[in-house]
């Protein structure tokens, strides 16, 4: 089972926290400054994963994390998930599609898209369990589910999609397109999984 | 309309959205805060906003805050408003939030219930995804219950992308209600072969998740995942199998022989991945299925250790975390890679030195251990970071007195470790090191002088430790220095000075706790001081002494600690006494040593919870009728056999008074004051501790006092390991003498065993004969695991056998209208009673509380399972003592005859021929097997009263048509079946044989023999012991709780026979009749009133029996009511039997 997957920055803030089991919200922030200070002073090439986290779960449970540019992906599972296999997820599912690219900006500017990133978690993760690992599903159904939002929009939807389009007129370099498919980043020494 | 809706959202775009909030949020980096509680203000008036898109855009605002750690449940409402849109946009957002912030406190969840049903059966996939996705995180068990039927529906949607969600939610929705798992098993186990791969991955999911915590109740699913696995391409699967099958195979040995073939085709396919995530399947499919195999086990550590080099870190981890699972299985074949474990040791990742560390606790041995530790000893010194170092400490220490100090041979090097250690700055762990200093003094006995001077040493150092008490962690040693200086003061060269040094002024900065220790133990010391000088006749030092104290204590009894001043204050009029006392000059010391007379015994942890329960003794009685509710007051009881009963009943005792109760408590009080007995005086544990052999004629050996003991500061015990070496090869010479002397003897006869013969770890002796005192145990207790599980595992409800066929009431609760005549109401009555209560309308409504009554029912039931094993379990010390009795009493070679504490009626007849001393003498309980109807487990107890030792014993018995032993396949029924372990002598042992039977309406015997080796110094005989399993009836009974109600509906289903007995003489008391009743025969008490009691049980093959016994005069009747009438009668005879023994 997958306890709770953080998303935070170098500086420890939380940019999407999504946990499978109830705490309160003082609790998921202590467990999110807990975790940020566990990975935090790890230095870059050791390994990456993690035991110890004293708040989630306890000793059957490993924090299990990727550091890409400023942000953190953090999966905190317990002893039925593999951890190559959730690392391979976190790399490919989450990463690799392109993500890792503009993740920065998705997370600084483009705030919606936090939403975005809930989507993909959710057809990816469900109730802490994974469901899908094939990406071009989920892409499909991610597109899919954004066309039927598109279409319910309509007319109403014109005038606030060019109120935000002249808001985000000056910030510079918006990635357009977020399904890059084409952009791998390279991961030394990974096994690939498939 | 159009123009409104524009109008509509012109105004929507000056509000903030989402964007507009986190820029603020940066832009105001001073005040967040104040911002923040602006924009809710701002959010909460959009919440009140008609508009559904306003009222989205303000939840989507708020789950971004609820990330941030606001709490914002006050706007659940609204949050099921947005879910209910019917647009997907809002939908999505509106599911969204709740998934972050609901729970099962939240009270309006309650109103979800229809709207997730609705979106659960939209024709749009996506609203039900969504549905699905989020209800997977805020499900509760009302949720569960009433949307179980509709995702059951679910699982088998055309689209395979619904069909994948709701397969994945069962799990939690068995998780929040357990009963749906039997009727929605079949159905989940039909998704293991869902054309959709997405759909059986989530199926294997699902069912691992389940099987990971209760295996054995999915073996039956094993051939089907055998074939996933051999056929399934997907890793993720694969994984999952693989790892279910590690859980499978330890309770089905065959597994593991298949699983060789295709686990090793995996191999070669994945290497790596599957070799890491499955090498415990491997192994263990490997050590069970060919025990030879050592060589492939050999391959796999090799491979492993080509990880553990590798340069990448993850694959570093990962093998040591598999070089920890074969640990546990082959630790011989892992212990050669020590030096690339310790080389681990010095990685700069903090992960890989923690899972070494992890590997070095299994890998220590006699020979290594003061190496090991020695290397992290340097360790510890190198450390930086607290957090490192303490894990250090507490693995040093673990590794140390792992398996009850096994791996020490040398203490004084152990405790001269921990004085070591308590020179670590900043620890937390200073009472782990103070635990163990106490626990090995006091255990070992030999090692106290020792113990003492060091702790002395400390004590004298104190300073060194206590001058910083904000790192109070490490000044707990200074507890037990005191402690154990005070215990053993008779050790103590030089008492004096540490009685000085704990009287200084600097003991009063340090915690209360341990002050009060020091002022209870420098009386101790005074004690044996004075003593000394008494007998030494130096009356000056002794008066000196008392001055000292005199002098000094007062700094205690104006200590602000409670405890302290108590006990110092105590203590000074004490002392002050025996000043007057010297002054007449009268010999004091001895009466002031009467005071710490008697040594401390150490005790179990547990041992307190395994004090059996005495018969007759019921802990759930009430000891004053409990004052009965209003209500109750007024029912009657329910007839049920005849009416007879209700005249037999006595009108209730008189309600007393105030005064009377008075007068009671007072004539008790009078009657306890009286009664020598009533405090009972504890039977001394010294006197029995004495009584022990052994333990006073263990020879002391002198310490060696070569060793500088009072080097302050100086790390010291390096030079125990050299002396332990040097002790070691002396030892190693004088053997290698003996050998020699032997080769000569044997003139080269046995050239080549004498090869063979290696330096073993049994070759080092200890280097003192050190006793290890065992805790105590209460006299009867009974080594089991068993207590430790955990009542409030969540899992334990979804403990279920699902191989049973679902019986009619087992159905999902469906919603139906309200004037629907037959609610089938998912609380299913007590278990065997399969016809539905018919209680219309009501019963909707009342749901909830029935819910909460359900929950207290369990409650009841695990209660009722817990006595019932503690029964058990104090039944069988019952019945060894029982036989040790019987043992004295029958030495002549006749007949014993054992009664069975169970029922009178299993006896067993064990005849001897030949050697009674010899025979391990079986005793026996016979237990029904829940999980299958036609077979009872037998466990029986061996216990070698010889003085030889037994081996290779083998128990065969006699199948009858109707009953046969459970043999493993193959074996013909003439075979026997091996018992599972030796007896030295002495020793017992219990084995469990399963026999299986078709009709349990007739008690039966059987003929058995117990085959077995005697093994002794003039040569090893076979011997046989032939005996009789009496299985009676009622051990096919299965004690199961009923309620008075379901109860009452049996009785009136009228497809039940009836039949009586009565017996007279009866004299012992009707609760202990009802006891012994349910105590033997496995009954429950449904209901009981005055005399009369009504009482059900179930048999395996779910026969319902129900009796009312009722007590008369001198004589007890019992009617009987039971589905099959020879089980009846056969019940009640033995009933009889029993009663009439009474």
């Amino acid at each position: 089972m997958i306890k709770a997957i953080l998303i935070f920055n170098n500086h420890g803030k939380p940019r999407l926290s999504k946990f499978y089991q109830r705490y309160s919200e003082d609790t998921q922030q202590q467990i999110i400054r807990e975790t940020f200070h566990l990975v935090s002073k790890r230095d870059e090439n050791v390994c990456n994963f993690l035991e110890g986290g004293l708040l989630i779960g306890g000793s059957d449970n490993k924090l299990i994390y990727r550091h890409y540019a400023t942000l953190y992906f953090v999966f905190c599972v317990d002893s039925s998930e593999s951890e190559l296999g959730i690392l391979d997820l976190i790399q490919v599912n989450l990463l690799d599609m392109g993500y890792a690219h503009c993740f920065y900006y998705i997370c600084t500017y483009f705030f919606s898209l936090i939403f975005y990133v809930h989507n993909i978690l959710a057809e990816m993760v469900m109730g802490g369990m994974v469901l899908e690992t094939n990406m071009n599903e989920i892409v499909t159904q991610i597109d899919a589910q954004n066309k039927l939002e598109k279409s319910e929009a309509g007319l109403a939807g014109a005038p606030a999609r060019a109120v935000s389009a002249v808001k985000n007129m000056n910030l510079p370099e918006i990635p357009r397109n977020i399904n890059i498919g084409d952009i791998s980043i390279k991961v030394p020494n990974l096994p690939t999984f498939k | 309309m159009a123009l409104k809706m524009v109008k509509g959202s012109i105004d929507r775009m000056f509000d903030k959205n989402l964007q507009d909030l986190v820029r603020g949020i940066r832009n105001h980096k001073e005040d967040e805060a104040k911002y923040i509680s602006q924009c809710i203000d701002e959010i909460k008036q959009e919440l009140k906003q008609d508009n559904i898109a306003v009222k989205a855009n303000a939840v989507c605002k708020l789950t971004y805050l609820q990330m941030l750690g606001y709490d914002i449940s006050w706007a659940a409402f609204n949050i099921i408003e947005v879910m209910s849109a019917s647009k997907f946009t809002f939908k999505r957002i509106g599911y969204l939030a709740a998934s972050q912030c609901f729970h099962e406190g939240t009270d309006v969840i309650m109103l979800t219930t229809n709207q997730i049903r609705k979106d659960l059966s939209s024709p749009n996939q996506y609203d039900t995804g969504v549905a699905l996705t989020g209800l997977s995180c805020f499900v509760t068990p009302d949720l569960a219950r009433d949307l179980a039927n509709d995702i059951m529906t679910l699982m088998s949607h055309t689209k395979p992308y619904i069909r994948k969600k709701a397969v994945l939610i069962m799990y939690k929705v068995f998780l929040k209600y357990p009963e749906s798992l039997r009727p929605a098993f079949p159905r989940l186990k039909e998704k293991l072969e869902d054309p959709d791969p997405g759909v059986q991955s989530a199926a294997v999911n699902v069912i691992c998740e389940l099987a990971r915590r209760n295996p054995k109740n999915y073996l039956s699913l094993a051939p089907l995942f055998f074939k996933l696995m051999t056929s399934s391409t997907n890793n993720w699967v694969l994984i999952k199998i693989i790892k279910l099958f590690g859980a499978l195979t330890p309770l089905e040995p065959r597994l593991g022989k298949k699983l060789i073939e295709p686990l090793t085709n995996l191999i070669h396919r994945y290497v790596w991945q599957i070799l890491l995530c499955s090498l415990r399947t491997v192994l263990i499919s490997l050590s069970s299925g060919m025990p030879n195999h050592s060589a492939s086990i050999q391959l796999c550590v090799q491979k492993l250790r080509i990880l553990i080099e590798d340069s990448d870190q993850n694959l570093k981890y990962l093998g040591l975390l598999a070089m920890s699972k074969i640990l546990k299985t082959h630790p011989k074949s892992v212990q050669s890679h020590k030096d690339l474990i310790l080389q681990c040791l010095d990685d700069k990742d903090e992960s890989i030195r923690l899972r070494a560390l992890d590997l070095l606790y299994g890998m220590v041995s006699k020979k290594n251990l003061m190496e090991i530790v020695k290397k992290l000893m340097i360790h510890v010194d190198k450390a930086e970071g607290t957090t490192y170092r303490d894990e250090l400490l507490t693995k040093i220490i673990d590794i140390c007195s792992q398996s009850n100090y096994q791996y020490i041979t040398n203490f004084e090097w152990y405790i001269s470790i921990l004085v070591e250690l308590t020179r670590l700055e900043g620890t937390r762990h200073g009472h782990l090191i103070a635990a163990q200093m106490l626990d090995v003094a006091i255990r070992v006995k030999a090692i106290r002088k020792f113990a003492v001077s060091q702790m002395a040493m400390l004590l004298d150092n104190a300073h060194l430790i206590a001058s910083n008490t904000q790192r109070n962690g490490i000044c707990e040693v200074l507890y037990a220095a005191a402690w154990i200086c005070g215990e053993f003061s008779e050790h103590l060269e030089e008492a004096n000075q540490t009685l000085e040094a704990m009287l200084r002024p600097k003991v009063t900065t340090l915690p209360g706790h341990i002050q009060a220790v020091y002022v209870q133990n420098m009386v101790k010391l005074y004690a044996s001081i004075l003593q000394q000088k008494e007998q030494a006749g130096d009356k000056e030092a002794a008066q000196e002494i008392t001055q000292l104290m005199i002098e000094r204590l007062p700094q205690f009894v104006q200590s602000a600690d409670l405890e302290v001043q108590e006990r110092a204050s105590c203590i000074l009029q004490l002392i002050k006494y025996i000043q007057k006392l010297q002054v007449k000059e009268v010999p004091v010391a001895e009466e002031v040593i009467a005071l710490f007379a008697g040594e401390l015994n150490p005790v179990a942890p547990k041992a307190q919870k395994k004090v059996p329960v005495p018969e007759g003794l019921d802990l759930d009685a009430w000891i004053n009728e409990p004052p009965s509710d209003s209500e109750s007051e007024d029912e009657k009881p329910k007839t049920i056999f005849h009416d007879e009963e209700q005249r037999h009943s006595k009108p209730r005792h008189p309600e007393m008074d105030e005064e009377e109760l008075a007068r009671r408590r007072e004539a008790r009080k009078q009657e306890q004051a009286n009664n020598p007995f009533y405090i009972k005086s504890s039977p001394s544990p010294q006197k029995r501790y004495q009584d022990t052999p052994g333990v006073e004629h263990i020879p002391v050996v002198q310490i060696d006092l070569s060793v500088p003991l009072k080097v302050p500061g100086m790390p010291m015990s390096d030079q125990y390991v050299k002396l332990e070496e040097e002790r070691r090869h002396k030892q190693k010479l004088e053997k290698d003498k003996k050998k020699k002397k032997q080769k000569k003897e044997k003139r080269g006869k046995h050239h080549r065993h004498n090869s063979l013969h290696t330096e073993s770890e049994e070759d080092i002796a200890p280097a003192h004969r050190v006793d290890i005192i065992t805790e105590e145990m209460p006299e009867n207790a009974l080594p089991s695991d068993e207590d430790d599980k955990d009542p409030n595992d969540p899992y334990k409800a979804l403990d279920i056998d699902l191989d049973k066929p679902l019986a009619d009431s087992e159905k999902l609760p469906v919603q139906r209208h309200r004037n629907a005549e037959a609610l089938k109401t998912p609380d299913s009555e007590a278990p065997p009673v399969e016809k539905k209560s018919k209680k219309p309308k009501k019963k909707e409504k009342k749901h909830k509380e029935k819910e909460k009554d359900k929950g207290k029912k369990k409650e009841k039931e695990k209660k009722v399972v817990e006595e019932e094993e503690e029964k058990k379990k104090s039944s069988k010390h019952k019945k060894k003592k029982h036989k040790k009795e019987k043992e004295e009493k029958s030495k002549d070679k006749k007949k014993s005859k054992k009664k069975h504490h169970h029922s009178e009626e299993e006896v067993v007849e064990s005849v001897q021929n030949g050697t009674l001393d010899d025979e391990p003498l079986p005793t026996y309980d016979i237990q029904g097997n829940l999980q299958n109807d036609s077979q009872v487990t037998v466990s029986v107890i061996f216990e070698n009263k010889s003085t030889s030792f037994l081996k290779s014993m083998e128990l065969n018995v006699l199948d009858s048509l109707n009953t046969k032993m459970l043999r493993p396949e193959g074996s013909s029924v003439h075979d026997g079946i091996p018992v599972p372990f030796q007896l030295p002598p002495g020793i017992s042992n219990e084995a469990q044989f399963v026999f299986t039977l078709q009709s349990i309406v007739m008690a039966q015997k059987l003929k058995g023999t117990l085959s077995f080796i005697v093994k002794n110094d003039e040569g090893s005989t076979h011997e046989k012991l032939d005996f009789k399993l009496h299985f009676s009836c009622a051990s096919y009974l299965i004690t199961t709780p009923c309620y008075s109600d379901a109860f009452a509906k049996l009785l009136e289903s009228g497809d039940l026979h009836m039949s009586s007995i009565k017996v007279d003489g009866i004299s012992i008391s009707f609760q202990h009749l009802l006891a012994k009743i349910c105590f033997h025969h496995h009954f429950s008490v449904v209901e009981r009133v005055d005399s009369c009691a009504s009482m059900y049980s179930r048999s395996i093959q779910g026969h319902h029996v129900c009796l009312l016994v009722k007590k008369g005069e001198n004589s007890v009747s019992i009617d009987g009511k039971c589905s099959d009438p020879t089980l009846l009668s056969n019940l009640l005879d033995e009933m009889k039997e029993t009663l009439s023994t009474c």
